[in-house]
């Protein structure tokens, strides 16, 4: 059954809002579990976290573009519900991973970067629902494999497992938007 | 031969010998261009090529001393690191960012597979010769 099928079954859209709701709660309990080591992340210090606080930077900049990029989408008038619904919910992901990281950098001792007033993006390609679908996979493509390769890194497992947290979370968009273009949703085995 | 074949044909050789790299043991070997641009799907979170993102733009690399692009803001660590961009100095560094430029912003453990990095790094190279890199021909 196609995306689109699935989106137009009353049975498969109350599956995809039961299983939006509990991403949230997976992705929240885990925030609260990374806020609560705070006090122990915090005591840490020392290179390993200045570069724990490097690494959430260059995630929360990630996230806060992903943000910018689901509303581009948005207000691109290519998106048709419940894709378009589908597309905010996403965004609204990208929005408490860059809030938790924030917070998370800031109890580290460390200044969160900010969102950039103004982001590039190749607008001039995204002509249907399709381009903006395919645009959106390859950014969440690009963020699993960037969470990937920084959960090995951080000097505080905590972090790790937060970071885990939210790469599951874009694996699951990827894999979404992947099914709403007509492509295998999960193409392999293995991330990379 | 017309201009545009002759250019072709020059393209066409360069994309060959931007396909050639060097690996960390000095044997030559041949990146797929293809597989590049596939592989390139991991770096899409901060990069492209024509556009500055969470990381620096891709277009112009080759040549270009590290932490230079204007306007981007690197790591302190970068803009001191005097590397060049080669295909070598590449392949060593997305082997592993962190040891290449301990406090670079590229919070990244790297492309380990050596045949991984140079597929993306004969994509870059042919991506740079681009269209959308608009180099000068």
């Amino acid at each position: 059954m196609s995306f689109f099928k699935l989106a137009h079954d009353p049975s498969a859209v109350m599956a995809r809002r039961n299983f939006l709701g509990s991403s949230g709660l997976i992705l929240s309990g885990a925030a609260v579990a990374l806020l609560a080591g705070k006090d122990a992340l915090a005591a840490k210090g020392g290179a390993s976290t200045e570069q724990d606080v490097r690494i959430l930077n260059t995630a929360i900049a990630a996230e806060y573009e992903a943000v910018a990029a689901y509303q581009v989408g948005a207000e691109s008038g290519l998106l048709q519900k419940p894709v378009l619904d589908l597309a905010m919910a996403f965004q609204g992901h990208h929005k408490e991973h860059a809030d938790v990281l924030a917070k998370t950098i800031a109890k580290l001792g460390g200044k969160a970067a900010a969102a950039k007033a103004k982001y590039s993006f190749p607008t001039e390609k995204l002509k249907s629902q399709a381009d903006v679908l395919q645009f959106a996979a390859s950014l969440e493509k690009g963020a699993v494999s960037a969470y990937l390769n920084a959960v090995p890194l951080f000097g505080n497992r905590g972090l790790s497992q937060a970071a885990a947290s939210i790469l599951g979370d874009e694996a699951m968009h990827w894999a979404i938007l992947r099914n709403a273009l007509g492509e295998a949703p999960v193409p392999s085995a293995f991330m990379s | 031969m017309t201009g545009h074949a002759r250019r072709c044909a020059s393209c066409v050789l360069s994309l060959m010998a931007g396909a050639l790299l060097a690996l960390p043991d000095g044997q030559a070997a041949s990146g797929d261009v293809n597989n590049g641009a596939a592989l390139y799907g991991r770096c899409q979170a901060c990069h492209s090529l024509a556009y500055d993102r969470t990381g620096p733009r891709h277009c112009g690399l080759f040549g270009r001393k590290a932490g230079t692009v204007a306007g981007f803001q690197y790591s302190e660590a970068m803009k001191r690191s005097s590397i060049v961009w080669t295909r070598q100095s590449l392949d060593r560094f997305i082997a592993d960012p962190l040891k290449a430029v301990p406090g670079t912003a590229m919070g990244y453990a790297g492309v380990k597979d050596p045949r991984e990095r140079a597929d993306l790094i004969a994509y870059l190279s042919a991506a740079n010769r681009s269209a959308e890199c608009n180099l000068p021909k």
